[in-house]
């Protein structure tokens, strides 16, 4: 019996087992720190199908149960699937109906063990994801990579963020920074990721959570200014160029 | 038809050293406290240190995740033993149960550099040392990870370890006091930290002796 030739890019009947390798619609960098009274997180708006942003209004950071954020970059598709996973898990913790509640350390704890576990089957989840929270007055601000590697800390990013923001944050943030303040941070990290990152669009969201609750704001735009002399005549000091 | 490869490594080097020295009633365990990837640093302040028994603790250095997996698996594996034999594993049945936890995966291995610190059931301090796949061996001293090969060469120099194959057995635990053997410790460290980009921020000292454990903090270069 003779074995049907697949066609370059269609699979055939006998071929192994194909897995997504390639993300296809990905967000960009999420960034959150810890502030007096909780948890801030930034992500834009932004999908982007390779080099098109193809969608404007994703919403990247979403509220996990009642004590925790979760932010994605990477692979929308997968942060979705992520998103159902949740649900049904923080639908069982409900019905347990006993007064306790996931927080934001076990909620990392279970989306390290489902992002590593997809990963030992080379079928991984393409995302970074930053997961923060407050529960009975404790901040926790965590991230866990597509292969599985998490940690903990004051403030994260994902992707661009990691060499861009981390950087200012580094610099700037400090233990018991005030609302404003912490707000004030991140759309100075977030400014230089929508200068820098070609994958940047200029429609955020920024989220809070505290003891109280979780607050996701309206999408809004940063002021930007490109009036720089240096942008008038960019070939200036090397004619030719461009 | 053209052979699909894959686009993404399952693994990943987030760096870091480990180190371990064995004495006559102690043995020092110690590891820096950055987490990196590529270039860039994810943590400056992640422990790679863990304890598994009372009288054992493991350092490891590699990939983070696979580390973590690592450590879960053996604390679970310690609690049934409790529960089963109403006691602590000994460092010596720790070594063993690490060794084949890692060969279990000898086809997709834990990318996991391990040193395993402890005493003994005489109260010696004894230091394993372990390659990614599961081979190991009961020495006086050792380091793991990215600033290993900076490191190694120079215990073996300060310490002058007796050779293995001497018959009668030597003893490889050194005659250091346990304060000796802590500045040594720092020492190595001190210069890995220069040349390696990988070990730096904060160094972690685990000790342990007849007493318990005793845990300490160096500052290292940040850059």
């Amino acid at each position: 019996m003779e074995s049907i030739q697949a066609k370059q890019g269609l699979v055939g009947p006998n071929d192994p087992i194909q897995r997504t390798q390639l993300p296809y619609v990905t967000g960009t960098s999420v960034v959150a720190l810890k502030y007096k009274d909780g948890i801030l997180m930034a992500a834009d708006m932004g999908g982007s199908y390779g080099s098109t942003i193809r969608y404007k209004s994703v919403e990247r950071i979403k509220p996990i149960g009642k004590h925790s954020l979760l932010g994605a970059s990477g692979e929308i598709s997968d942060f979705q699937e992520l998103l159902r996973n949740l649900d049904e898990l923080i639908l069982y913790d409900n019905m347990w109906d006993d007064g306790n509640s996931l927080g934001p350390k076990e909620l990392h704890s279970y989306l390290t063990r489902v992002m590593y576990n997809r990963r030992n089957k080379f079928d991984p989840l393409w995302n970074s994801l930053v997961l923060g929270g407050v529960k009975n007055g404790q901040k926790y601000l965590g991230m866990v990579s597509m292969i599985g590697v998490n940690f903990e800390d004051s403030h994260v990013a994902t992707g661009f963020g990691n060499h861009l923001a981390r950087p200012i944050l580094r610099d700037e943030w400090h233990e018991n920074l005030s609302y404003e303040d912490g707000v004030k941070l991140l759309e100075k990290c977030m400014r230089v990721l929508l200068y820098r990152d070609r994958s940047a669009v200029n429609k955020l969201q920024i989220a809070k959570i505290t003891e109280e609750g979780t607050t996701i704001s309206q999408p809004y735009a940063l002021k930007t200014f490109w009036g720089f002399t240096a942008f008038q005549n960019p070939t200036a000091g090397a004619e030719g160029s461009w | 038809m053209t052979k699909q490869h894959p686009a993404w490594s399952p693994y990943d080097n987030n760096g870091g050293t480990c180190v371990a020295i064995a004495g006559a009633d102690y043995c020092v365990t110690a590891a820096d406290t950055r987490m990196s990837t590529g270039y860039s640093i994810l943590s400056r302040d992640y422990s790679k240190i863990i304890k598994l028994a009372d009288k054992c603790v493991m350092a490891s250095s590699g990939f983070q995740a696979d580390v973590k997996a690592l450590q879960k698996l053996l604390a679970a594996r310690h609690l049934i033993y409790q529960h089963q034999h109403n006691k602590q594993m000994s460092c010596p049945a720790m070594g063993q149960l690490l060794s084949n936890t890692l060969y279990y995966k000898r086809f997709f291995p834990y990318y996991s550099f391990n040193v395993l610190g402890g005493l003994d059931n005489e109260g010696k301090g004894c230091v394993y040392t372990y390659d990614a796949v599961g081979s190991y061996e009961r020495v006086g001293y050792s380091s793991q990870g990215s600033g290993s090969t900076l490191i190694m060469p120079f215990l073996d120099n300060q310490l002058k370890s007796p050779s293995p194959l001497l018959l009668p057995a030597q003893d490889a635990v050194t005659p250091l006091s346990e304060a000796e053997a802590v500045d040594l410790v720092k020492t190595c460290f001190a210069s890995a930290t220069e040349r390696d980009i990988y070990t730096a921020n904060k160094l972690e000292i685990v000790v342990l002796n007849k007493d318990g454990i005793h845990r300490e903090y160096m500052e290292l270069r940040k850059d």
